[in-house]
């Protein structure tokens, strides 16, 4: 514990959380503090003996929510806890919490020390890669809420989600595969070992009563294999045949129907020794590949509804009183208090207090909009600074915004209408195997029926395409690990082909080319000296209208004065009196009685606040979205190969200036609400084009679902995002283009691999129509062929990767 | 040379063991995750004694 606060240069950075420290006013003992919250974190630890936290990590904490008002009521509803609840005994209960917060092995081990803060806690246990804490708890000493209320108190806010149980099928999956491959390995290495006799040609030194042994032996270990660990294969080959394509399942179907009765013929008549081992080894490696392409980022969510994006509960205010209720139970008419910060969940009209709703997640809208009593506010905003009670004019599910998951777009599956460059070539592959067996079983017809069927069967073994069903599982499995690395994440492999076939872009502007915590402020007037910027500062610390913190977060190295008067007025300013000064912050008209005149043309594409101190006029704040690093180059390497389209939900104010990325006036539309931001991507589709939506809230959610490939650019990407294929972290913008250049590229590796495993298949099939298919022959070229196929797949993309400056 | 029997039997036994063994691995859950036991194994856990006194 003797470490200090770290002096990073002049900085000093927190103690808890590492963040820059505005100054040393907040400390204990030699060690610095952010903020307040920061210092109580370490104040609990400190009683609880728990500083080891410390140890691991320097600065591991998070900075707790300054929001405290977050309650965790709800879950002391009994209906909700039976859903939070894995099982529950009425005495010991036990319950899994998601906590996108945890990112270190400091917080694993105060995660799993929490018996320590609770005496109630017995257990817990954190699973990292999917950021989970499962604990067990005795319901007389705590509740889940008490559980709930202490980790968000240090800092580890727990998001609370009831439809969880897509997450666990997809473990279940997981699951399975690897019992298969288990079976399939354990087989394959007996068979191995049971036929090397047979590789050596030692059969005819040793007792004909091994080779018969050895034969049903390695019948008895194939069964597991055929009808367990390759009942993959002949499900997806099946589904395929219904939905008429023949995918690449089918071949190997095929494949391996054929080995595996032409060998229990071969041993049952003692007529040979069979290709069990070639069977098991392909069944075997195609599950390893299988296992390779289904990496998931287990963390982040794919398919949320704006469910996950609504609170779980909502406080009501019956007969005077208030209390707290699930989402589920909300009724039109009902009366609900809605919190600073809090996202109202239902169309409603303002009842009584000041609204001033955020809209920007929702709309794209980046300045809040001011509402007053008896007009309606949309469901999906936040409300920002006092707590205001509305009336509930429509449910949930049939509001304004919720409106938008009834469409199509969000009803049918896009992946069922993928007909993937895989499923397209295996298509031509398996009639041309087909018809090559059946030629030739028809050449051999007349001299030996024996012959044909030899034939026939060798040809559909040769031609099982192990090879080319390797290829695609380690060549995008890998891609996929290597955008991993780059702070993409996808939902599956089937993403990275659909990228590579993309014509259009289409940009969301709010959140997504800007940056929706980092905006531009500048000070256009009289230079202001360091008291007035006290003043400033300490006036607009006691608001929480955005455009206020913005002021506020700008003049970071400022001191703060006490204030003595204080008045907010909606839609206009802030007022309040300083050391015996009257400071005005607001809009115009509110600061200045007569409008200033002379005003620069060209800066309509901001906010302003005014500025005066002492009634005396000293200018204005002009605040501008910040448009993300990289964005010119990013368009103008995207122009030459793609159509790019701007969808805007905010007003046109930054039209002129957005005229410099996209020249044709055409390609950009503001005010576009969620339905025409989707319907515009459906008339690009119908015009042919394979459209890239990249955006970020949830008006972007229609439009994401809709496209070809929708990606949500997210500032932490274990935070919300709508529904989508693609997650891009915000400091990974500018590479976009070199991604989806990726993409193509390694489309082309598959391509490649698909020439080199055909390669292999002709020189098999050379020995198969002539009816030389020794087992040996096919024991080596199989593993010989696959290797060497998923070696070039790997090798090629991480070269391909490194080319394009990727990591 | 009937001791090769024996000596499959055993073979296949053993191996069977292993896949029993990988089997209830999968099973019991170590391959949910693979990260955070290697993260958890470095923390000391001398102070357990004095939880339980709690």
């Amino acid at each position: 514990m003797s470490s200090d606060s770290v002096n990073a240069g002049k900085e000093i950075l927190c103690f808890h959380c590492g963040d820059i420290c505005k100054d040393d006013s907040i400390y204990i003992d030699d060690k610095k503090f952010c903020c307040r919250s920061c210092k109580l974190v370490y104040e609990i630890l400190q009683e609880n003996n728990l500083c080891k936290y410390y140890d691991f990590e320097n600065q591991p904490g998070n900075s707790p929510p300054v929001r405290s008002d977050i309650k965790y009521e709800y879950l002391d509803d009994e209906i909700t806890k039976k859903q939070m609840l894995d099982f529950s005994d009425g005495k010991i209960s036990t319950a899994t919490f998601f906590i996108p917060q945890m990112h270190c092995s400091s917080c694993i081990w105060l995660l799993e020390n929490l018996y320590k803060l609770d005496c109630g806690v017995t257990h817990s246990q954190v699973n990292f890669p999917q950021k989970k804490l499962v604990f067990k708890f005795l319901e007389e000493k705590t509740s889940l809420r008490k559980i709930a209320e202490l980790l968000d108190s240090l800092g580890y806010e727990p998001l609370i989600n009831l439809d969880a149980t897509e997450r666990k099928s997809k473990q279940k999956h997981i699951k399975n595969l690897y019992y298969k491959v288990g079976v399939a390995g354990f087989c394959f290495g007996n068979i191995m070992l049971l036929s090397f006799p047979e590789y050596l040609g030692l059969e005819k030194l040793t007792d004909p009563e091994f080779h018969k042994l050895f034969g049903y032996l390695n019948l008895f270990l194939s069964l597991p294999v055929f009808f367990y660990s390759s009942s993959e294969y002949y499900l997806s080959a099946y589904k395929g045949l219904k939905n008429k394509i023949i995918n690449i399942d089918f071949p190997l179907f095929l494949g391996i129907l054929v080995v595996f009765l032409r060998s229990v013929f071969e041993i049952v008549t003692q007529s040979g020794a069979g290709y069990m081992d070639s069977m098991s080894g392909l069944v075997f490696f195609l599950l390893i590949g299988k296992i390779f392409q289904s990496k998931t980022y287990e963390a982040m969510s794919f398919e949320r509804s704006y469910k996950s994006y609504f609170p779980l509960s909502v406080t009501v205010i019956k007969s005077g009183t208030h209390k707290t209720i699930p989402l589920a139970n909300l009724k039109v008419g009902d009366r609900i208090y809605v919190r600073n910060n809090e996202v109202i969940p239902a169309d409603s009209i303002l009842f009584r207090g000041e609204g001033n709703i955020d809209y920007s997640f929702v709309t794209g809208e980046s300045l809040p909009v001011q509402k007053v009593l008896g007009e309606i506010i949309y469901a999906g905003g936040r409300q920002i600074g006092s707590a205001v009670e509305l009336e509930v004019l429509k449910e949930v599910s049939q509001s304004y915004l919720t409106q938008l998951w009834n469409s199509d777009a969000f009803i049918k599956d896009k992946d069922s209408k993928l007909v993937g460059f895989s499923n397209t070539i295996s298509k031509y592959f398996t009639l041309a195997v087909l018809t090559l067996a059946f030629a030739s079983a028809a050449y051999w017809m007349p001299i030996s029926f024996d012959m044909a069927v030899n034939v026939f069967t060798a040809v559909l073994i040769v031609a099982c395409p192990c090879a080319l069903a390797l290829a695609i599982p380690f060549a995008y499995g890998n891609v996929m690990r290597i955008f991993g690395r780059n702070k993409f994440y996808i939902k599956n492999t089937n993403v990275i082909e659909k990228l590579s076939k993309v014509t259009s872009v289409v940009f969301d502007k709010t959140g997504t080319i800007t940056q929706s915590t980092k905006s531009e402020i500048v000070f256009m007037g009289s230079q202001l000296d360091y008291k007035q910027l006290t003043l400033v500062k300490s006036l607009s610390a006691q608001s929480t209208h955005p455009l206020s913190r913005k002021i506020y977060e700008l003049l970071s190295d400022v001191d703060i004065i006490e204030i003595k008067e204080y008045k907010e007025i909606t839609g206009s300013g802030i007022i309040g009196t300083l050391s015996n000064h009257v400071v005005k912050l607001g809009s115009e008209s509110f600061v200045n009685e007569i409008p200033v005149i002379s005003r620069p043309a060209n800066e309509v594409n901001s906010s302003k606040v005014f500025l005066s101190i002492d009634n005396h006029y000293l200018g204005y704040f002009s605040i501008s979205n910040a448009y993300r690093q990289g964005l010119s180059e990013l368009i103008n390497t995207l122009e030459k190969n793609y159509a790019l389209h701007l969808l805007s939900g905010d007003n046109e104010s930054e039209r002129d200036f957005l005229k410099s990325f996209f020249k044709d006036p055409l390609q950009m539309h503001f005010h576009q609400s969620p339905e025409n931001k989707l319907k515009y991507i459906k008339a690009l589709q119908n015009e042919g084009q394979e459209v890239l939506m990249i955006g970020d809230g949830l008006n972007d959610a229609g439009a994401l679902k809709q496209s070809n490939v929708g990606i949500s650019i997210s500032e932490d990407v274990t935070n919300f995002s709508p529904a989508c294929d693609g997650i891009l972290n915000s400091s990974e913008f500018s590479k976009i283009s070199d991604l989806l250049r990726f993409s193509k590229d390694s489309v082309n590796v598959i391509i490649i691999s698909f020439a080199l495993s055909f390669l292999y298949n002709i020189v098999a099939l050379f020995f198969a129509v002539e009816g030389l298919l020794k087992p040996i022959i096919a024991a080596i070229l199989m593993p010989v062929s696959s290797i060497s196929v998923v070696v070039l797949c790997v090798v090629a993309t991480n070269y391909l990767a490194k080319k394009r400056k990727l990591k | 040379m009937s001791v090769i029997y024996i000596l499959i039997g055993v073979s296949i036994l053993v191996a069977l063991g292993f896949l029993g063994a990988f089997l209830w691995a999968v099973k019991s859950g170590q391959y949910d995750d693979k990260y955070t036991p290697s993260v958890r194994m470095l923390f000391d856990d001398d102070d357990k004694k004095e939880e339980n006194n709690k």
